[in-house]
């Protein structure tokens, strides 16, 4: 039997506004609890909502990115259900009338393949709070939860898609431009460790060709990896179920990112109805297209564009423009590299090499990188003059990674400075020659095709020696010559 | 309207209802719902729906902090907090 | 001193005759002596108010021009009162101390009023006799064996009881207009949006609306002008120019038209209200205005449509109360689900529960179409039904509610025979136009009411429509023979 996995995500984004969507509180990350909960975050009797202007221009500056029609109408509803963290008793979001609407994302697959990911729409909502369980070590007893409303009111966008994704690569592909989209254009911190990006993906089998499956969702997975993960399991469990001759129920399951394993909710979902209706406490929001073209006319550059500027500009290939393009950051420490150093293309190669294993292996982002767009450019132009070699660079590149000041005072203080003077070179080839008089004899005898790789031995002695400082270019030449002349 | 779907309705709304009251409350309320009944006869051909008596737009405020922190004051009048958190039975996902 | 008019308390706080502390004593003194016959209030703020005066004498004496500034008054007691309890009427929020002030409540304070305290009504407004109240019904000034009306049938009682010129109250259905009927004084809901529901405790957010009652149509237009403002923490509040109330009071009625609903004249009107109200009218006829007979066809519907919108938002409106942040928590929760159910089931009464169930079932899955969909169609012809009537006329005058006050359990058991004592009021809350009550004769000794009904905004119209009745004849100046 051939199976087709059918995914979709929602993702929920939150909106980089200084305040939440219907009060003045400030969303600012990791402050203690509940001291960013106003009387309208904590739903006080007589408080109301007033909606943030940011949080509209966020939502639409989206909706454009993906080339979606805008809402010029929408209209707030509550979503009525009970939970501590939710402090009305309903969540206020949109459901007839978002304010975005059916857009479309292209994604670029390992195969070099692209495809669509269309948008069924994006909605403006608020988030809820937290419950806390951790009774014991903050004094309160471990059959109580403790609630802390400071994220309640929290504004977000939920971008939910369209089924269209086949495999978790394309899933992660996906959720990975979506981040790239919201970052470029500064609408979310993307910070996926705060919760600034969660999704919640819906996931399917069915027999290729046949009728979609029953459904599972598995709520609030904050990375990337774990999305991989668990993509791949739920999809290997609902095979094995449906091979054994079983069914899938439909559930929301909830991610373990410390065991890595997914588990049915406890609490029962489907009693839910959450009875929707239009929020009295708000009227419609009207944006006209003077609004709108106004919106548009501040967009930054988009990912897509920016990867066809990098090909077109650097000459780089639609691969590691991609690579380049995908993070506002990543791309302007690229675009100042580059053009500090004059040269794309070893810009690239360190950005998406040294420097970028450098900033995987600490888990830090670009923002934080410990050598400067500025050093790094220093660093190319000494490779580029041949001051040093890319081997020696990459011992002057650790030192800038430790702090230890730019390339130049580092070759300086290290003397790493490349031995380009033909006659220290020469002196050398010589040394090593007289040294192995069976190599050269071998060398001699050997036939042209040979030599070359024969050379090798003789480069590997010099560099030896000269601690690798030796120019390689010089040095090839003047050991040819002499190796040559017999 | 019976007791039955009462209950559900009661659980919707996480109301308790006693069970010596579900009788009468059942009543009432399929009473009121004979009341509300008389909207069906209506004729509503080409009437849009009215949510808001003034069908007035939406306004704005300015993505400004304006509230300072008053957690003190709100859980001076809270059933049960600690450490600034408030209190409730175990949420059970 | 408690029978002047908050027009003469003004004038007299300014001639000195008296000062507001005294007069605050006075009523004070009044409130303890009195209320026990009516239960008007549920807090009374004596020590509060006490400072409040002697503020307010000192703003007078050096010239305050402020017309509310030393005027006593009482809140009902669904306006947020920072430090003072706000119970709305409820076990709910028997414990209740908001830390903020209601966007009125601020008003009067900023006005130099001097607060009484908070007066009683239906538990979250809902109810049309005050019987719902968690802290007892309140009676009839004009018979203690009678309801008041509801649900602002405290501040009603207080200001026919003469404890209190005037008070603050609240209209979601009628909940101003009937008790004003019902006790023979004078109240006005005015236009929605005019006035600011921050921090007014919501029953039913597109219907709920504050007034005023009073003595007098000068003394609600006094009040208003003190009342009504813009408010940017309230969404569904009009930025629009404030009137002053009282300027147009001495408008000839000349030229004004006004329009008799054939609809508000049927069925289970009473006989001596239905020829009170068209002797009134007669009198408007006698005071320049011109009397047209007009249609509201889809008046019928309005207590339908009603009993569908205000449920559905109430339901959501009161989730809020769950025992969790503030209010009632119930002893001893098992579990979360019991915390919610109990907390909510022992904190809120039985009509409250009722209203809640009623609105979850209107727009639960599979019902929300057929009720809460047809309802909000159903507004809008109810709307459409006064936009045609106001090109033809300046006000619409009918019967306040179909009869005088009723027995105590008259009607308690019976909601849909409760739910058409606002049947006449209900239609102008759903097209959100302004309303007042004024009180136009006795039968059997009980007040009957005559219900104005304005354009949007027109609220002066209004005022001054029963201004000039009230100077052709003397209805409002009656008071109960009990109260000296």
């Amino acid at each position: 039997m051939e199976w087709e996995t059918v995914i979709g995500l929602e993702v929920h984004v939150q909106l980089a506004t200084q305040t939440k969507i219907f009060s003045g509180s400030s969303i600012a990350f990791g402050a203690e609890p509940n001291t960013q909960a106003c009387a309208i975050d904590l739903a006080m009797p007589g408080t109301l909502p007033v909606a943030n202007e940011q949080a509209f221009r966020y939502a639409t500056m989206f909706g454009l990115a993906v080339d979606a029609e805008i809402g010029k109408r929408s209209v707030f509803e509550r979503k009525n259900y009970f939970y501590p963290d939710l402090p009305k008793g309903y969540q206020t979001t949109q459901l007839e009338e978002p304010i975005v609407g059916p857009g479309n994302v292209d994604i670029l697959l390992s195969s070099g393949e692209q495809k669509r990911v269309r948008i069924h729409h994006a909605h403006l909502e608020e988030d809820a709070g937290k419950s806390v369980h951790e009774g014991a070590s903050l004094g309160f007893s471990q059959a109580m939860s403790g609630i802390d409303l400071n994220r309640a009111g929290t504004p977000l966008i939920e971008v939910v898609t369209e089924p269209d994704m086949r495999n978790a690569e394309e899933a992660v592909a996906f959720a990975r431009k979506l981040h790239s989209i919201v970052t470029s254009l500064g609408i979310c911190d993307g910070e996926m460790s705060q919760g600034s990006m969660r999704f919640d993906v819906n996931i399917s089998v069915r027999l290729k060709g046949g009728e979609l499956g029953t459904r599972t969702e598995t709520k609030n997975l904050n990375s990337f990896r774990f999305m991989e993960r668990c993509i791949e399991q739920e999809v290997e469990r609902q095979i094995e179920v449906l091979e054994e001759g079983g069914t899938i129920t439909q559930e929301t399951r909830l991610y373990d990112g410390d065991t890595h394993t997914a588990r049915a909710m406890r609490s029962k979902e489907e009693a839910n109805d959450y009875r929707y209706f239009p929020c009295p406490d708000l009227l419609p929001v009207i944006l006209d297209d003077d609004y709108i073209e106004q919106v548009r006319s501040t967009l930054p550059e988009l990912p897509d564009a920016r990867q066809k500027r990098f090909e077109e500009t650097y000459s780089l290939s639609a691969y590691d423009a991609g690579t380049l393009s995908a993070d506002a950051a990543v791309a302007s420490y690229f675009e100042a590299t580059a053009k500090a150093s004059g040269d794309a293309k070893l810009a690239a190669n360190w950005l998406m090499g040294e420097l970028s294993a450098k900033l995987n292996a600490e888990e830090i982002a670009i923002g934080g990188s410990k050598v400067s767009a500025e050093h790094l450019a220093g660093l190319i132009a000494r490779i580029k003059d041949q001051t040093i070699s890319n081997k020696i660079a990459k011992q002057v590149f650790e030192a800038m990674w430790n702090g230890e000041g730019d390339a130049d005072s580092i070759i300086d203080a290290k003397g790493l400075k490349q031995v380009s003077d033909s006659g220290a070179l020469e002196k050398m080839v010589d040394e090593v020659m007289s040294n192995n008089p069976s190599q050269v004899d071998n060398y001699r005898k050997a036939d042209e095709k040979k030599r070359p790789k024969m050379l090798g031995f003789f480069v590997g002695q010099i560099m030896k020696a000269s601690n690798g400082q030796a120019n390689p270019q010089q040095l090839n030449e003047i050991l040819k010559n002499k190796l040559d002349a017999e | 309207m019976n007791p039955s779907e009462i209950e559900k309705l009661a659980n919707l709304a996480r109301l308790k209802i006693n069970e010596e009251t579900i009788e009468q409350t059942a009543k009432s309320i399929t009473e009121v719902l004979s009341l509300v009944d008389q909207l069906k006869a209506a004729e509503t051909e080409g009437a849009s729906p009215m949510a808001h008596p003034l069908d007035a737009v939406q306004r704005m405020r300015a993505d400004v902090v304006s509230e300072a922190n008053q957690r003190e004051a709100f859980q001076k009048i809270a059933p049960a907090t600690e450490n600034g958190l408030y209190l409730v039975p175990k949420v059970i996902d | 001193m408690h029978k002047l008019t908050i027009a003469e308390i003004a004038r007299k706080l300014r001639s000195k005759e008296f000062s507001s502390e005294e007069i605050t004593r006075h009523l004070l003194q009044r409130i303890s002596e009195l209320d026990t016959r009516y239960n008007s209030f549920v807090t009374v703020t004596a020590e509060q108010a006490i400072a409040q005066a002697k503020q307010a004498d000192t703003r007078l004496a050096s010239g305050d021009t402020e017309p509310m500034c030393g005027v006593p008054f009482a809140h009902k007691d669904i306006f947020c009162t920072n430090s003072v309890l706000t119970t709305c009427g409820s076990k709910m929020l028997s414990n209740f101390v908001p830390p903020y002030d209601a966007c009125v409540v601020t008003n009067f304070k900023n006005a130099g009023a001097v607060m009484l305290g908070k007066t009683n009504m239906d538990e979250f407004a809902m109810g049309s006799s005050n019987e719902t109240s968690y802290y007892g019904p309140v009676k009839n000034p004009w018979d203690t064996n009678c309801v008041p009306g509801g649900s602002s049938g405290g501040s009603a009682a207080a200001v026919a009881a003469l404890l209190a010129p005037g008070a603050t109250a609240t209209d979601t259905g009628g909940s101003i207009r009937q008790p004003a009927a019902l006790c023979g004084i004078t109240g006005i809901k005015p236009t929605y949006g005019r006035v600011s529901r921050w921090g007014m405790i919501a029953f039913a957010s597109s219907l709920d609306q504050a007034g005023v009652m009073a003595k007098s149509a000068e003394d609600a237009a006094i009040m208003l002008n003190t009342m009504a403002s813009f408010d940017e923490k309230d969404s569904t509040c009009v930025d629009q120019p404030l009137e002053d109330y009282t300027a147009g009071l001495g408008n000839p009625l000349a030229g004004v038209t006004v329009g008799i609903p054939k609809e508000y004249f049927g069925e289970g009107l009473n006989a001596g209200t239905q020829a009170a109200v068209e002797a009134a009218i007669k009198e408007l006829e006698k005071a320049g205005a011109k009397i047209k007979s007009i249609s509201l066809p889809h008046t019928h519907l309005a207590v339908p449509a009603y009993y569908v919108i205000a449920p559905a938002e109430c339901s959501a409106n009161l989730s809020r109360f769950d025992g969790v942040r503030y209010g009632y928590r119930c002893d001893e929760p098992k579990d979360l689900e019991d915390l919610y159910k109990r907390s909510r089931g022992e904190g809120f009464g039985d009509e409250v529960k009722r209203r809640i169930l009623v609105g979850t079932y209107c727009l639960s899955a599979g019902y929300y179409d057929a009720y809460y969909g047809k309802a909000q169609v159903v507004r809008r012809l109810i709307k459409q039904d006064f936009v045609e009537a106001f090109k033809e006329v300046d006000v619409i005058a009918g019967p306040t509610s179909p009869s005088p006050a009723f027995q105590f359990g008259a009607k308690s058991d019976d909601p849909v025979a409760m739910y058409l004592e606002d049947i006449y009021t209900i239609a102008t809350n759903l097209a959100g136009l302004p309303g007042m009550s004024l009180p136009c004769g006795l039968v059997d000794d009980k007040p009957v009411g005559l219900q104005l009904i304005g354009n949007y905004f027109a609220e002066g119209k209004l005022l001054n429509l029963a201004h000039q009745f009230q100077q052709a004849t003397d209805f409002h100046s009656l008071a109960p023979a009990s109260i000296a």
